[in-house]
């Protein structure tokens, strides 16, 4: 097991995001989190890259319990994120956005660098170019292109289809799903439940701070409860 | 001649104010707080060089003592009392560098009385003057002006292409962003404490060799000044900060030279509150005043 959440409770002042969450996510798979706002995804991917401490559970990484570390060490020990909103650095040009994905890297990225570039040509374009000035869709690439250059072996996505064209969004999830062949473990926080559930090989579904339902993602697109609630169906 | 002696004078001034209005500005960039403590932090620079030279130190080791003692007294008061204060809200905050702001005066005070001293410029800086044409100019006022500005020169090239000002910048832009990428920020932001309070320190001898008297409350009014300074050009800053500085220190520098000098501190407040009524973003300033 790769990643192994067990009752998880994270509190905001009074209010409780998380209900004694657990999870796991298996080395290589896509492992998906879908529910409606407010249902506890982007607390959770907070906690996991301790953003958020939480009040009572254990997260396991690797055989290790990190609830307690910091931030830094679990991206020096392989997780990264591209949060909700994006929240590339508006300031900084695309290419010292990069940079600070490889911040804990003491090796040469250069290498990864051109990787992220071949996955989003248009990035390369932009390099010098400040983060605050790309369209929407060019963010979400740099968020995911920034995240990739620590070279995480877990990656967490909060909504990397929020606010894109359809286009985009194939084009996003297509790189998903490359990333995914060359070996990195995705954790997916997604709105569009029908591509996360095509997509994942294993998914859950949150309701109000709770895990509700999980199984493979084709049981969980099968099901009556999710199909009415997040398919449409 | 006299255009521009002034004008040169108004450099030197306005080069130190921009020192100090940058430690308020970086500050104010990173952690959102008006360090009210940054005008005392340079007191007690004062006084170290004060003492030390006193003491038979020479000079040039006191001015590095200087710059380190700001260096540590600010990275301590950052770490005791601002980061236990870290989540709280902002108002606090603000109440708390006030109180240490106080503190260090009235611990001032209390170690070596409020008496105002002579301070040993003239070991620090020569008392020379050098003619260039027809203008004189003090070796003080060449020095003042050529180390503020290779200063600003070195802070923005640490600041656009190191490492470590990569990262402040990313911090002061979005400080949970800047955690995922793995950046320490209670490292980066007393790296950032430190930097803004060696520039307090150089800022410290060379106000102090302009005006060469010592007492607990000398900062208070350098720092109101660098404080309206950073406003000006728009806080958090630090282009903003360079040219508030050197504005606020030709505006002076004009209503002494029209006789007026018993108003300068006066404009410096008027111009505080225009800018706050007219442009609160200040000149250069991001136009988001507020993180949220
Ligand atoms: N900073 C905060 N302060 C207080 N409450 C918060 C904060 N952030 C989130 N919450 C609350 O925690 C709960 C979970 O929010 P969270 O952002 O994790 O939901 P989500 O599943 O990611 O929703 P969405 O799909 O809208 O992004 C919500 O009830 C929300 O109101
Ligand atoms: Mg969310």
């Amino acid at each position: 097991m790769m990643l192994e959440v067990t009752d998880l409770n994270v509190y905001y002042g009074n209010i409780r995001a998380l209900k004694d969450v657990s999870f796991s996510v298996e080395e290589g798979e896509i492992m998906t989190l879908i529910g409606a706002n407010g249902a506890g995804k982007t607390t959770t991917l907070l906690t996991l890259s301790g953003l958020k401490k939480p009040q009572s559970g254990t997260i396991r990484f690797l055989g290790k319990d990190i609830t307690k570390t910091t931030p830094q060490s679990r991206v020096a020990m392989g997780i990264s994120q591209s949060p909700e909103g994006r929240r590339v650095f508006p300031g900084l040009t695309v290419l010292e956005n990069l940079e600070m994905g490889a911040y804990l890297r003491r090796d040469d990225f250069s290498g990864d660098m051109e990787k992220v570039f071949t996955y989003f040509p248009r990035l390369k374009e932009r390099k010098k170019q400040t983060a605050g000035t790309l369209s929407g869709g060019e963010q979400q690439m740099l968020a995911m292109g920034r995240a990739l250059m620590s070279r995480p072996k877990l990656m967490l996505l909060d909504e990397p289809s929020m606010g894109l064209s359809p286009l985009l969004v194939s084009e996003i999830f297509a790189i998903i799903q490359r990333l995914h062949e060359a070996g990195t473990t995705i954790l997916l926080v997604e709105q569009n439940a029908a591509l996360a559930l095509k997509l994942a090989h294993r998914a859950a579904v949150m309701e109000t701070g709770r895990i509700v339902l999980s199984g493979t993602g084709e049981e969980l697109s099968r099901s009556p409860e999710v199909q009415k609630a997040y398919l449409g169906g | 001649m006299l255009f521009l002696s002034q004008c040169i004078n108004g450099l030197q001034l306005g080069s130190i104010y921009a020192l100090v209005a940058l430690g308020y500005s970086m500050v104010y960039g990173i952690i959102r707080l008006l360090n009210f403590a940054h005008g005392d932090v340079i007191m007690i620079g004062a006084y170290i060089a004060l003492l030390t030279i006193g003491a038979g130190v020479n000079p040039a080791l006191a001015v590095v003592l200087t710059i380190f003692g700001c260096v540590f007294i600010s990275v301590l008061i950052e770490r005791v009392a601002y980061r236990p204060l870290r989540s709280a809200p902002r108002i606090s905050l603000l109440i708390t560098a006030i109180g240490v702001s106080l503190l260090l005066q009235n611990v001032t005070q209390l170690l070596f009385t409020a008496n105002t001293r002579p301070y040993p410029g003239s070991a620090i800086i020569p008392s020379k003057a050098l003619k260039l044409g027809g203008l004189s100019l003090s070796l003080t006022t060449i020095v003042t002006i050529l180390v503020s500005v290779g200063s600003m020169i070195a802070l923005h090239l640490l600041i656009q292409k190191t490492r470590m000002g990569k990262a402040m910048r990313a911090v002061s832009e979005d400080t949970g962003a800047a955690q995922l990428m793995g950046i320490d920020i209670n490292r980066v932001i007393s790296v950032t404490f430190a930097i803004g309070s060696a520039l307090a320190g150089i800022g410290s001898v060379l106000f102090c060799c302009r005006y060469p008297v010592v007492n607990p409350n000398i900062g208070s009014m350098l720092g109101l000044k660098a404080f309206v300074a950073a406003v000006l050009g728009g806080i958090g800053s630090i282009p903003g900060a360079v040219v508030g500085g050197f504005a606020i220190g030709f505006a002076e520098v004009l209503v002494t030279a029209l006789g007026f000098s018993a108003w300068t501190d006066a404009v410096v407040f008027a111009i505080l509150i225009l800018v706050l009524l007219f442009k609160p973003a200040g000149l250069l300033g991001r136009g988001v005043a507020e993180k949220v």
